[in-house]
Order: structure tokens, then C-alpha cells, then sequence
């Protein structure tokens, strides 16, 4: 069976086709999903892309949560789907209220563009299912408002539930308890700012985030 | 009556201010002396009519509270003038 994946495209969204391109190079069928789209149907995944969504105008991701396809995303995922939000997609997700906290500007007001080592802290999720608990991955981040934030009670689930899916080894952004990216209760909805669309290929970027979209792949084909 | 509301967006105590702290180590560059903080956060102002202050002031708190300000981060506070008809 062939995965079909839809990547969403809002106004100023700039990772769109990186990510068409890396899915479909793992063999899924991955089409661009306009953000006034309300039609999820036929999808298994809805990725939301990064970029600068509405010009990232209030706060990257406030308002681009009044899209319609962002309104549709919870039904979508109580139907099984599975929903990725990558760097300004995880913006979007934390302000639509589907995963906790906040991304704020970075510590130091440093815009931070380079490859990050990450830890994977847990599998119980679609990202990471088919990797090691404790593995370390090489995989660039390029943000500015990547400052993972949660109250404490927020930061105590989140490390309690294992919701944690990937933490930095040196923390680029000032990140609560260095978090790089967290899944919603169900495990079925994934934020993280580094993007695994650049890291494909050994030749251009290293091949870690191909390991990860292909475990993602792999998780949805066997659900 | 027409209303103007200022929407005063800042940052929840014991969020990292890391705007606050870069201008208020620019101004220590400067030579300003005897500034101890500074925190930054934004302000909005909505012109609307309304029949009267405190129906003006509860529309532009609720967009205050579902847009203008992130309750994780922040939190708002509005103030209500009443405009003068010259429009």
C-alpha cells in the first residue's frame, strides 16, 4: 500500500516541496495541501511544513491556527492519521493547542542555522518508533523562535508520559530541559524544530533524517 | 460610540526575556546607568464601536486572550478611551 501524505502550504511556508521530495523519495505519495484545504480525506499523514507561515505576523504560528486545514487536523488524527510538524509546523501545532507549550525566541536572541546532535528519548511515537531509545542523531536546525517553553506541570507529563521524542546534546536555543521535539498523548502527533527533510542523503547533509521520515513511513504502513 | 482600545501584550514573570536583557545590556554599552531591567512585549490599538466602555473593553479583551497574546507566554491588559466623533 502506498502512504499518502499531504504537505501543507501556507502563505509563506518555504519547505514545502523539501519535503515532498524526501517523502516521496522513501516511495509515499506525498501531494501539496493548500491551507484553505478542509478535505483530508485519503491522507495518512498531514505534514506541516517550515517556512514562515502568514509572515510569522503576532507570533510564528498564531495565525496560521485559524487555517482551515489546522482545524481539521484534530479529527483528522481521531481518524488514525498522523500529523508531523517540522520547525515552523511545530510553532503552528503548539499555538493550535495540539501539543503543549510554546516556541520562543532563542536565548540571546541567536538565530542558530547548523547541524544539531539529538537524543532519541523515546519510540512510543510515529517518528521514532523504529530507532533506539538513547541513539543520537545529526540533523540541522535553522530558527530563530525555537525556545522550547511549558509551565512545570506541562514540562512533568511531558517527561513523565515519555513524550519527549528527541532531546539536543547542546542545547542551541535555551530549550526547556533541552527539548528539540514532543508527541501529543496519543503519539500520533509529532513537533520538532531540527528538519530531517535536510539531512537525506550521506552526500548532502548526512542521511540521519532519512532514518527518521523512513521510520515514520514505516510506522504508518504498519498501523 | 466609537472606542479605542490599547491591548498591552507582556511577558508572564518567570518567562526568559531574552529581548528585554539584549537591550538592556545595549543600553549598559551606551553608558545609561542606574537601569536594573527591561522587559519588552507589544502593544495593540483597535479602534471599534461599542455602546459603551465596558462592552468596548470585553471584545477587545476576548481578542486579546483568543489572538493578540499566547496565554502559555503572555499575558494582556486593556485600556478603553472613548474616541470623539470626527471621522
Amino acid at each position: 500500500m502506498t502512504l499518502r501524505a499531504g504537505v501543507v502550504v501556507f502563505p509563506g511556508s518555504n519547505c514545502e516541496h523539501d519535503v515532498v521530495s524526501a517523502l516521496g523519495s522513501l516511495g509515499a505519495e506525498a501531494r501539496l495541501v493548500w491551507h484553505k484545504e478542509g478535505d483530508l480525506s485519503g491522507l495518512d499523514l498531514v505534514v506541516l511544513p517550515g517556512g514562515f507561515a502568514h509572515g510569522d505576523y503576532l507570533r510564528p504560528g498564531a495565525i496560521a491556527r485559524f487555517s482551515p486545514v489546522v482545524g481539521e487536523l484534530a479529527a483528522f488524527v481521531g481518524r488514525g492519521g498522523a500529523v508531523l510538524g517540522i520547525c515552523n509546523g511545530f510553532q503552528v501545532l503548539t499555538e493550535a493547542g495540539l501539543l503543549p507549550g510554546a516556541l520562543q525566541k532563542n536565548i540571546g536572541l541567536r538565530f542558530v542555522c547548523r547541524d544539531v546532535e539529538l537524543r532519541v528519548e523515546s519510540t512510543s511515537n510515529i517518528l521514532t518508533s523504529a530507532l533506539e531509545e538513547g541513539e543520537r542523531v545529526r540533523i540541522p536546525v535553522n530558527h530563530f523562535e525555537g525556545c522550547y517553553t511549558a509551565d512545570a506541570d506541562d514540562l512533568r507529563r511531558l517527561e513523565g508520559e515519555g513524550r519527549v521524542v528527541l532531546r539536543y546534546l547542546d542545547n542551541p536555543n535555551g530549550s526547556a530541559n533541552d527539548i528539540a521535539g514532543i508527541s501529543d498523548a496519543t503519539g500520533r502527533i509529532v513537533g520538532l524544530m531540527p528538519h530531517p527533510e535536510r539531512a537525506m542523503s550521506k552526500l548532502v547533509g548526512g542521511g540521519d533524517g532519512r532514518r527518521l521520515l523512513s521510520s515514520l513511513l514505516g510506522a504508518l504502513a504498519a498501523a | 460610540m466609537n472606542f479605542e482600545a490599547v491591548v498591552e501584550v507582556k511577558l508572564r514573570e518567570g518567562v526568559a526575556d531574552p529581548e528585554g536583557a539584549t537591550i538592556l545590556a545595549a543600553m549598559k554599552a551606551l553608558g545609561f546607568e542606574g537601569f536594573s531591567a527591561v522587559s519588552s512585549g507589544k502593544s495593540f490599538r483597535l479602534l471599534l464601536e461599542a455602546a459603551d466602555a465596558a462592552e468596548a473593553a470585553a471584545r477587545a479583551g476576548e481578542v486579546a486572550h483568543r489572538l493578540l497574546a499566547n496565554p502559555v507566554l503572555e499575558e494582556s491588559s486593556v485600556t478603553v478611551m472613548q474616541q470623539g466623533d470626527k471621522r
